[in-house]
């Protein structure tokens, strides 16, 4: 593998008492796309936003596109995006304003035009005059995309990136995924609990419970692992801490 | 110029214009800047008018207390600006957004103090130029010594602003109410309406660790003495100075906690 997009070495993040990450080691390649998998508190939520920058994890480094997060996320932080359901976008703006000044923070060239491409390619058009605020959760899950695009990031991470949409704007979003990362080469890392996106989407799995990682591999490699037909039971397995060897039985 | 350069002009623009976009939709908001500071200027306008014929001192310069109120405002509404600008981010759950932006913590800052000079001035300067027609009472007439007002309040008020964000970092939107209140405990020690010589000798000692006092002693100096006090002047500049820097230390401290804590992705409404 050439050099990783995302390198995660003894990463650990202790808050008080809680011990939400818990010494993981993973790295994913340019042009991967990846998952972190796990129930409620598995500790996806703190992997990603430790690989953001936004939290400082207690122990451990964390490398993103060659820049220690740590001291130089600067650096990568343009080349990088991020969507997730519990972070929004400013209710009382409209699309395009919200669209407009997220491409400036990014320092997008041409802005207008790619404005433009990102609402004719996400079906944004109609309503890039709505406040964000009015818009349905599917239109707010694609404007939200259209932030997490406006830069054509190298790599994207994403939370939970379809969670609270109907089938049909899942499956649309998903299917939007796939394009975009064959288009144009981005390493894609999601946190989910749907393992049917997950199985969909994804190359690499690694599994999570408690903080840390139990197991790795593709959907494929984890199916026939513990002798499942699909990766929902294999998730179940891990969660209910059942060993491989007696999953398979 | 490279996205991830130092600083970037274009990215505290950018959050200028979020703010503007916001103004621009939301009347209310808009209303709200220009309100407080005219409906204020309006009833100290008639106290005035009524104390210029009841109190030998405020006879001998007419303008003293609405000059002090507009004044004040400018500080009020300064610190005002800086917080509310942040709250925002807050309300709206946008922080984890921003944060993970190129947008450096000291370009947000920047972009705070600018639009905390915007929605100050935008409050002031009507209520400023309404006095002159209905009491005929020009703040203007302070001469170049009202810049210097203006901005060491100002400074002030964007000191005890980012004192105020850092604590909301703290303690989470349960501190908001403090944006409102806490700057009004300067208001007994700042002199605005009365000679910091009133106040008992202890409380003249805190009073003159704070610039506000300086400067309204110094506007009474302009209008009573017809004096510019240029060492009041630079005397409240030194502290706002001090000031400034340790607003911005504990904003720093309190950014650094939030990384820690993951306060940034978690503040909302």
């Amino acid at each position: 593998m050439s050099e990783p997009v995302i390198e995660v070495t003894g990463l650990t993040k202790r808050f008080e008492e809680t011990l939400a990450v818990d010494h993981i080691d993973f790295a994913i390649g340019r042009g991967v796309t990846a998952a972190l998998l796990g129930g409620n508190g598995a500790g996806k939520t703190t992997t990603i936003s430790m690989l953001l920058g936004l939290l400082l994890p207690s122990e451990g480094s964390v490398r993103v596109l060659g820049a220690d997060m740590q001291r130089d996320r600067y650096r990568v932080l343009p080349r990088m995006n991020f969507s997730s359901p519990y972070v929004e976008l400013p209710h009382r703006l409209t699309v395009r304003e919200n669209l407009r000044v997220y491409g400036a923070l990014y320092g997008v060239r041409g802005v207008r035009g790619r404005i433009a491409a990102l609402a004719r390619d996400l079906q944004l058009t109609e309503f890039l005059d709505r406040k964000t605020g009015n818009l349905s959760a599917g239109q707010k899950t694609r404007v939200a995309l259209a932030k997490a695009l406006i830069n054509e990031p190298e790599l994207l991470l994403l939370d939970e990136p379809t969670v609270s949409l109907d089938p049909d704007t899942g499956d649309w979003v998903r299917g939007y995924l796939e394009t975009y990362r064959a288009r144009t080469g981005c390493t894609i890392l999601l946190a989910s609990h749907n393992m049917g996106e997950v199985e969909r989407l994804c190359s690499e799995v690694f599994m999570m419970r408690k903080g840390r990682i139990v197991d790795r591999g593709s959907p494929e490699a984890l199916i026939d692992r513990y002798g499942r037909d699909t990766l929902e039971e294999v998730f179940l397995d891990i969660a209910r801490g059942r060993p491989r060897a007696a999953a398979a039985q | 110029m490279s996205a991830s350069s130092v600083f970037s002009p274009r990215r505290v623009g950018a959050m200028v214009l979020r703010h503007i976009y916001l103004f621009r939709g939301s009347w209310p908001r808009a209303f709200e800047i220009v309100y407080w500071p005219i409906l204020t200027m309006v009833l100290w306008g008639f106290t005035s008018q009524f104390l210029v014929t009841n109190s030998s001192w405020v006879a001998r310069a007419g303008g003293v207390l609405i000059y002090a109120v507009l004044l004040w405002e400018v500080l009020f509404r300064g610190q005002l600006g800086v917080a509310f600008s942040f709250l925002e981010e807050m309300w709206s759950r946008n922080l984890g957004h921003l944060f993970v932006s190129p947008l450096r913590p000291y370009e947000w800052v920047l972009s705070l103090l600018a639009m905390s000079f915007i929605r100050v001035t935008l409050g002031i300067v009507p209520a400023a130029l309404l006095a002159i027609p209905l009491y005929h009472y020009s703040i203007f007439t302070l001469g170049l010594p009202l810049i210097g007002f203006f901005t060491l309040l100002l400074a002030m008020g964007w000191a005890v602003g980012l004192a105020i964000i850092a604590l909301i970092l703290r303690q989470g939107l349960g501190a908001e109410n403090l944006a409102w209140v806490a700057v009004f405990v300067l208001s007994p020690i700042s002199g605005i309406y009365y000679p910091i010589a009133i106040l008992p000798h202890w409380m003249q000692w805190i009073a003159w660790c704070f610039p506000t006092a300086y400067v309204f002693e110094g506007m009474r100096a302009v209008l009573f003495q017809n004096e510019v006090r240029l060492d009041y002047l630079l005397e409240a500049l030194a502290l706002d100075v001090v000031y400034i820097a340790i607003g911005s230390a504990i904003l720093l401290w309190s950014f650094r906690r939030a990384r820690r804590t993951g306060a940034l992705l978690q503040m909302g409404e």
